[in-house]
């Protein structure tokens, strides 16, 4: 049974619940005190020990269901195939004394079993055929046909074909009927590496899948990707607030702050008891973000701005701009529409059309200059492809000049920047940094180093 | 009913926290059960008012044993948690004590020669006699074992969970200048969250998680039934069966059983045998805690007196 329930923690890591060896000894011992015999209890003591949080406790429920299903499943399909051969044969009974007479000493085990009709000395072999071939460390979809075959190795499929060739001359009937058997096997072996894989193989085949969507490029995501992604990128947000919405402590040693403390200690004449230390003041990020929004950058802008905005916990004001023939605040559409609305209606308002830097740099510098202070981090997310139109680098040294830091995200490879039409390198020159920023994995770095130049 | 045995079975556990007055669904007595076999404290999370606390009374209440509670807040400390030195005491006694120490040390004719004199003598002050336990310290000092309730442990900074952290694996307390102070029994330890917000994962980790919820209609009426003697069958099974159709509304705080009870008390005291829609009004603002909740509940009210009317008939 010890066994069954390691490889019950294994499916249990699979369904998404971390189960840590020091939580899966203590559901060892918890087991061993309630016994199996009641299941309800069992699966309360498992949810107990195991689970740690409300979504944990379902993701393990909902597994615990299936796995300790399996027996169940297979005792259908088995029954399944019995009625299906039992209605080809006339009678139960006949089959019975079939069964009975058939199993003679020159026939294999397996092939008895199955002439026999014995299901459940067929759901023990299948259960250690699995174990033989050890089912549990099937990790791939594809891994599905080698471990059916090992399977049905272990389970003794060769001879159950030698007698097969034996029976099909001496006695054909019976040859039918174990045809028929032999099919309803395969199926059962078939469902069992099914299962497994559901149970076994679904943490490495989520990992597979989001280390994939983690380095594809976001300008070229498929249609059905794209949800995918934005389930990502809420996951990267989830993780940014962790680590950055609690404030670290103030230190409260360092420099004397002498004007203080002679101000607080007034009241005694100046005889500090009470003494003040200088403090670094720590801001939270105030973020100015300038996104370009035409044709070939709008996707990043877009999963840029869904990120940069679920960040209320972590940034302290954020001012959104979207831009490609000239520039529009954002910010309110953003906040109160869903994400969905919200870009198709920036779409609307000024996307797709070719770039102008220049002139959206303009607008900015007229409208919204005052947005940039000492205290703000600027992002600009854009390919800095011009359309040969006049770049206007100096009013983006002057907002350099205005702000904390000016960051620019560039969905393009370094190879192409500077090339042809962008004007990439006249832009850096003024920047604090520029990198490259097309993959979820780079998004999430940047915005990662934005926020942590704060703390 | 004191006996110090870890509870022989789960039935067991739900029959003794009923005599205490506690209906307990087989979640939270399997817990219970577990805590004790494999010595583990129990991590209680959920809604406010669906008897985290209570659960920890009964427990004690059962078992005869010692409540500890602590309450957590921002700021809880060391200090205020642990244990702390009776700075006063140690004053006054080096006063008092001065005399003695001049003559202990008056042999002496160079400084260090008092300083080894005093040596010998050990920590004097730093005794256990000068530390003053705190509720951690003091649970792990009862002789027969106690029930120790840290409530509301998410209100507390996480340096405090840190600080948990040896007592609920270990059992024991480090004090630098004591040294290990070990449980003389163990006590059985509750937690209670209200997921203000998320806990380390080395707390979880080190303890059975139990998420008590509200609870089912029969369950309910059973809890009722066992805090309000004197309430009728019929206007028990009404009350409940409201309040479970205002907890599918969409409410700032939901109804939980801690208002159940206090709602079918107030009932009582008002002396009303059925559920009416003119005694629901007036008393609303026992069930809810919010002018836009019971804003929301008012023009509802009749079709969900008729309805829990018509499930008392039936059920």
């Amino acid at each position: 049974m010890r066994q069954e329930l390691h490889r019950f923690f294994r499916a249990a890591r699979g369904a998404g619940v971390r189960v840590s060896p020091a939580e899966s000894i203590d559901a060892m011992r918890a087991v061993k005190d309630v016994g199996f015999s009641d299941r309800g209890i069992l699966r309360d003591a498992l949810l107990l020990t195991l689970a740690k949080s409300e979504d944990e406790k379902q993701a393990l429920g909902n597994c615990f269901d299936l796995f300790f299903s399996q027996p169940d499943v297979k005792d259908e399909t088995a029954s399944e195939d019995a009625a299906e051969s039992g209605g080809a044969h006339p009678s139960p009974g006949e089959t019975q004394t079939g069964g009975a007479s058939a199993p003679s000493p020159e026939l294999g085990e397996l092939t008895q079993m199955l002439m026999a009709r014995d299901r459940n000395a067929i759901a023990a072999a299948l259960a250690n055929a699995a174990n033989a071939a050890s089912l549990s460390d099937i990790r791939y979809f594809t891994q599905r046909g080698i471990f059916s075959t090992r399977i049905l190795e272990a389970l003794g499929i060769a001879r159950l074909r030698d007698d097969l060739d034996a029976l099909t001359a001496s006695n054909p009937s019976e040859a039918e009927r174990l045809t028929a058997a032999t099919e309803a096997l395969r199926e059962n072996v078939r469902d069992t590496v099914n299962q497994a894989l559901l149970l076994y193989g679904r943490e490495e085949a989520e990992n597979l899948r989001h280390e994939i969507l983690r380095n594809a490029p976001l300008a070229r995501l498929e249609r059905r990707q794209v949800e995918q992604m934005k389930v990502l990128i809420r996951a990267i947000a989830r993780r940014l607030r962790e680590r950055y919405s609690k404030p670290r402590k103030r230190q409260r040693r360092g420099h004397l702050d002498t004007r203080k403390t002679l101000r607080r200690n007034a009241a005694w004449g100046g005889v500090p008891f009470l003494t003040s230390w200088k403090r670094r003041h720590r801001d939270r990020p105030k973020i100015v973000a300038l996104c370009d929004v035409s044709g070939s950058v709008a996707q990043v802008s877009d999963f840029f701005l869904l990120l940069i905005h679920s960040l209320h916990e972590v940034v302290d004001d954020v001012r959104s701009f979207a831009f490609s023939g000239h520039l529009i605040e954002v910010s309110d559409i953003l906040d109160n529409k869903s994400p969905e609305e919200a870009m198709s209606e920036i779409m609307s308002k000024v996307g797709f059309g070719s770039s102008d830097y220049g002139g959206s740099f303009a607008d900015f510098e007229k409208g919204f200059m005052a947005s940039v202070t000492a205290k703000t981090t600027v992002i600009v997310l854009g390919d800095a492809r011009t359309n040969n139109l006049d770049p206007r680098a100096d009013i983006l040294r002057r907002i350099s000049e205005r702000s904390k830091r000016l960051v620019w995200l560039n969905p393009e490879g370094r190879m192409a920047w500077g090339w042809g039409d962008s004007e990439m390198p006249r832009y850096a020159a003024f920047c604090s940094v520029v990198r490259q920023c097309a993959t979820a994995k780079q998004l999430e770095r940047a915005v990662s180093d934005i926020v942590a130049a704060y703390q | 009913m004191s006996n110090n045995l870890p509870a022989v079975s789960i039935e067991a556990v739900t029959s003794g926290l009923a005599s205490a007055g506690y209906i307990a669904s087989p979640q939270i007595a399997t817990a219970v059960y577990l805590a004790e076999r494999i010595e583990k404290p129990i991590l209680v999370e959920g809604p406010a008012g669906v008897g985290k606390t209570e659960l920890a009374k009964a427990l004690a209440a059962w078992r005869g044993l010692k409540m500890i509670r602590m309450q957590c807040y921002e700021g809880l400390d060391e200090a205020k948690a642990l244990y702390e030195w009776k700075y006063a005491k140690q004053l006054l006694y080096t006063q008092i004590l001065k005399d003695k120490l001049g003559e202990v040390l008056g042999g002496a004719e160079t400084l260090s020669a008092a300083l080894d004199r005093l040596h010998d003598f050990g920590d004097v002050f730093f005794s256990k006699e000068f530390v003053e336990p705190r509720p951690l310290l003091q649970a792990l000092e009862q002789a027969k074992g106690c029930v120790l309730l840290v409530d509301e442990i998410d209100k507390s900074d996480a340096e405090f969970e840190s600080l948990l952290l040896e007592i609920l694996s270990d059992y024991q307390i480090s004090i630098p200048e004591l040294g290990t102070i070990a449980a003389v029994v163990k006590p059985t330890v509750i937690l209670t969250s209200n997921g203000e917000r998320d806990l380390s994962d080395a707390l979880k980790r080190r303890c059975l998680h139990l998420h008590i919820g509200f609870p089912e209609q029969k369950l309910e009426e059973r809890i009722v039934e066992s805090r309000v003697p004197g309430i009728s069958q019929s206007l028990r099974g009404q009350i409940v069966g409201f309040i479970n159709q205002v907890r599918a509304l969409d409410l700032k705080k939901l109804p939980s059983v801690s208002e159940t009870i206090d709602w079918a008390r107030v009932l009582v005291l008002l002396q009303s045998s059925e559920l009416d829609h003119e005694t629901v009004k007036d008393t609303l603002n026992v069930l809810l805690k919010y002018e836009a909740d019971i804003e929301t509940t008012m023009p509802q009210v009749t079709s969900f007196v008729a309805k829990a009317g018509r499930q008392g008939v039936f059920g």
